[in-house]
């Protein structure tokens, strides 16, 4: 059963090639079966080995299946093999079937684009990428998992690339995510350096063996793994290509921005977590990178006016969390959070997807509004997003994630009161900004009259995709609820279980309480500021005070204009100043120089007879002149 | 005191030479120069006939008869060549007979 | 006989120099006949009678001429003097004056140092010459006739060139 892993990611690649090669003398029909069969049989294989799995794991709780050896050049002969383990199952369960229903929902969303062969066989190549990076046994197979998403992140986001703004948000995006790849890459040369081997598990084992806690040598390797992670996740301070990376078509944005390559770096951060905990400097900096990011996001969310940007912001904060949770040690609570967040995000979406284009690409929401009985099946979709992003309490799956990390963040060993503060502050914004959406789309008047409805193809996808975003999560119940453990008891076959300092049963209560009634507030603040008295917002923004803070906000704390001024000017300056390419002046000045004297050498060429007379003259009073110099000397 | 000091001739001919190398330099109209030259070639066989003395020899005096014999063959040739370039260019400037371009 | 060379010598540079300077052509034609009868003098001072009969018939006596009839055939006018005075600005004579002073001492220099003896003005009679050009020197006398025969042709060709090209250009004659 498990000898058949290999499949898993080589499906969508054949699917990939196919369409590369052929895809433009298809028809529409059959370029869409492929290219969402090849992702479908994927997921089903992906079942069957998770239910296999699952059922009868096999020895040691992991399944290594070899490949083939690369290279064998001096000490360096890295295996291309792909590791099945409670981790990688879980990842690769939750990324095909997201994948699935997404590239279903494309097969109509993108019906009338031109290039509709082009974008399923992009697709395809980011969903073999992510499950070559997912199941990789050796950080190399996973380093070429992680430029392949970034690759094909770049071409889905330029997709429409007949519009130089996408074209841009493209370039930002690769070269932004470039910065963490370099310094995963770096961090990947130094650990060959010291351990000598790239096979995660191998590292995993050996490095606490030649490492003491914190030594120069695991902050580094830790420090640098995690520069690779923030740049994937869109974390501080690598965040600022994500929201420009909504550019893309909206099946991208739920796919790749959403769902999948995003959460690329937590994965990342869970698989090698033993460089972490044997640095716990730099897991403490996870933490933090993690609140911060969460609030700020959360803050410039409330700020956007168009949806897929709040959306984007909001992955940003999401992400936030699972970094936080990553930092106090919760690694199952935050691959708890990435699975119920990529159903929800995705629902979230390809619900607003179907919004915009059922208003003609209007993406303002002040240009939305009352749309709930045009379109009702985007609208409860939509709502039972919302729901599930806010936390809704105990019947939306993202509660009992959320709340999962929020309990460990106060209970765990490196955690802390702050960390939960934090938390809790963001689960307050995060119903706010939620719900914002919901009554600015679907609620009040309507001021753009729909053009269409959605037809199977959506519907379908949102369907699925909303009852996973309400049912997941009974998977994990608080402690306070009911002891239903099973999605950690799962993961700790390959992850260290979720330990924390024990504490009493009412502090657990608090906490509870606490996780739930934020997330309310928030909603109900929404409603009263958005339904009840719409026009308040408006009135704070105009004032001074107001308009500053949601310019700021709006523009993501001004990171883009800090690095334009810092990075991007001096670089495009100095490119410009050396627009006539300084090594070439010297090439330039050679040939300047020869033919400055070439045309003084011309001069002597006069044809005027007299000149050519002084010339021999002046000739024989030199020979002259020298006969009697040499006729001085005796 | 009793001759002439050979050098001085030489001294003579070299005077006269230069002054037609001057000429040459200096003078624009093509007869003045072919005159120039003529005095150049006078001046050079007034040399040979002054070494040619002091050896007593009449190696002197023969090379004179070439000499002179060339100045009779270039002069015709030169005179003639100069009446080509006053029926070309339409004047006896030697600056103008030039069609370099640089 | 000392004082008549220095005489003869002074009238040949003084000439020569009148040659040089001289704005019309027929004067400095004139003046170059002075200098040719100098030479043929001192020739005669340093017993070189031959060179100096031939100095006067054929240098002064035939290629002096030859000069003239060129000359007289161009016909220089007034207006040719006064563009030979307009071409002889210090700008031009100063550089070749330069040179030709540098070079003049040079010469007087190298001639002047150590002495090379005196003439008493004896002859080296045109016999002893004749007998030179008929016995070694015989092939160069040959050819120098050949030279000679080179250059009549090819006057000869040049003129009647020259005519031929005057007729077609209907005699149209460029004044200088």
């Amino acid at each position: 059963m498990f000898e058949l892993i290999w499949l898993i990611p080589l499906l969508p690649f054949a699917g990939f090639a196919v369409l590369a090669l052929a895809g433009s003398r298809l028809s529409r029909g059959v370029v869409s079966v492929i290219g969402t069969g090849s992702v479908g049989l994927s997921a089903a294989l992906a079942v069957a080995t998770f239910a296999g799995f699952s059922i009868s794991p096999p020895p040691g709780n992991a399944y290594v299946l070899p490949l083939w050896r690369w290279v064998t050049v001096g000490g360096f002969s890295p295996q291309v093999s792909l590791c099945l383990d409670a981790l990688s199952a879980v990842m690769v369960l939750a990324v095909t079937v997201v994948s699935f229903f997404i590239l279903l929902y494309s097969s109509e969303h993108m019906a009338r684009e031109e290039g509709f062969s082009r974008f399923f066989a992009c697709m395809d190549l980011f969903v073999g990428s992510m499950l070559t990076l997912v199941l990789a046994d050796n950080l190399l197979v996973l380093y070429l998992g992680w430029e392949g998403v970034g690759l094909c992140s770049y071409l889905l986001i330029g997709f429409r690339y007949e519009d130089s703004a996408n074209v841009r948000a493209a370039n930002k995006a690769f070269i932004v995510t470039r910065i963490g790849d370099t310094a995963l890459a770096i961090g990947l040369i130094l650990l060959f350096i010291q351990l000598d081997t790239l096979s995660i598990r191998e590292i995993l084992v050996q490095a606490p063996q030649r490492w003491s806690p914190d030594s120069g040598v695991a902050v580094w390797a830790a420090l640098l793994i995690l520069g690779g992670a923030v740049g994937k996740s869109a974390q501080l301070p690598l965040q600022v290509w994500l929201p420009d990376a909504m550019a893309g078509p909206t099946p991208v944005s739920a796919l790749i921005h959403a769902a999948t390559m995003v959460a690329a770096g937590v994965y990342l951060v869970a698989r090698t977590h033993v460089l972490f905990t044997l640095a716990p400097s730099v897991g403490g900096l996870v933490a933090v990178v993690g609140a911060v990011t969460l609030l700020m996001a959360a803050a410039s969310a409330l700020a956007q006016s168009d949806v897929k940007r709040v959306l984007a912001w909001s992955t940003i904060s999401q992400i936030g969390y699972m970094f936080l949770a990553l930092g106090v040690g919760a690694w199952s609570a935050a691959i708890f959070h990435f699975m119920t967040h990529a159903f929800f995000k995705a629902l979230l979406f390809l619900s607003a997807g179907v919004v915009i284009a059922a208003l003609g690409e209007e993406r303002d929401m002040g240009r939305m509004g009352g749309l709930r009985r045009d379109l009702p099946a985007a609208f409860w979709t939509f709502l039972i997003g919302a729901s599930s992003l806010s936390a809704l309490p105990l019947v939306t799956a993202g509660f009992y994630s959320k709340d999962l990390i929020l309990f460990m963040a106060w209970t765990s060993g490196t955690g802390g009161p702050w960390l939960w503060a934090a938390g809790i502050a963001g689960s307050f914004l995060t119903g706010l900004y939620a719900f914002r959406m919901v009554f600015l789309i679907f609620f009040g008047e309507r001021r753009t009259a729909p053009a269409e409805r959605p037809g199977r193809a959506v519907t379908i996808p949102l369907v699925v995709l909303a009852f996973f975003s309400l049912v997941s999560g009974f998977l994990q119940m608080p402690a306070a609820l009911a002891p239903v453990t099973i999605f950690s008891d799962f993961l700790s076959r390959s992850l260290p279980p979720l330990r924390g300092v024990p504490v009493s049963f009412t502090t657990e209560v608090i906490l509870f309480l606490d996780a739930m009634i934020m997330p309310v507030l928030g909603i109900a603040a929404a409603w009263w500021l958005y339904l009840r008295r719409p026009g308040l917002p408006e009135r704070w923004a105009g004032t001074a005070a107001g308009s500053a803070l949601r310019r700021f906000w709006h523009s993501g704390w001004g990171f883009d204009g800090l690095y334009g001024a810092v990075f991007v000017r001096p670089f495009t300056s100095f490119a410009r100043l050396n627009r006539d390419d300084a090594v070439d002046l010297i090439y330039g000045g050679l040939a300047w120089y020869s033919a400055g004297l070439s045309s003084l050498l011309t001069r002597t060429q006069s044809g005027r007879l007299r000149r050519y007379a002084i010339g021999i003259v002046a000739g024989v009073v030199i020979a002259l002149g020298l006969v009697i110099w040499f006729k001085e000397s005796p | 005191m009793n001759g002439i000091p050979v050098e001085q001739g030489l001294i003579v001919a070299g005077l006269l030479f230069v002054l037609g190398v001057a000429g040459v330099l200096i003078r624009r109209n093509v007869l003045f120069i072919l005159l120039s030259l003529e005095i150049m070639l006078n001046a050079s066989g007034l040399a040979f006939v002054v070494a040619g003395a002091r050896w007593l020899q009449p190696d002197g005096q023969v090379m004179f008869v070439f000499i002179l014999a060339v100045a009779a063959a270039e002069v015709a040739l030169g005179l003639a060549l100069i009446l080509w370039m006053y029926h070309w260019y339409g004047t006896l400037d030697g600056d103008r007979a030039c069609s370099m371009r640089g | 006989m000392l004082y008549a060379f220095y005489i003869a010598s002074a009238v040949a540079v003084i000439s020569t120099l009148g040659v040089i300077t001289g704005r019309h052509a027929v004067h400095a034609l004139l003046y170059f006949i002075i200098s040719l009868l100098a030479v043929a003098m001192i020739f005669l001072l340093f017993g070189a009678h031959f060179a100096a009969a031939l100095e006067v018939i054929i240098y002064a006596g035939a290629i002096m001429v030859l000069f003239v009839f060129v000359m007289m055939m161009l016909n220089p006018g007034p207006r040719s003097v006064r563009k030979e005075r307009h071409r002889l600005s210090p700008g031009t004579w100063a550089c070749p004056a330069v040179l030709a002073l540098i070079l003049t001492a040079e010469l007087i220099f190298l001639l002047a140092s150590g002495t090379v003896g005196f003439h008493d003005g004896t002859a080296v009679t045109p016999r002893e010459v004749g007998m030179a050009l008929f016995g070694p020197y015989l092939l160069g006398v040959e050819l120098v006739s050949i030279l000679l025969l080179a250059g009549l042709v090819g006057a000869y060709h040049l003129a009647w060139r020259l005519g031929v090209s005057r007729a077609d250009g209907a005699g149209e004659g460029r004044q200088s």
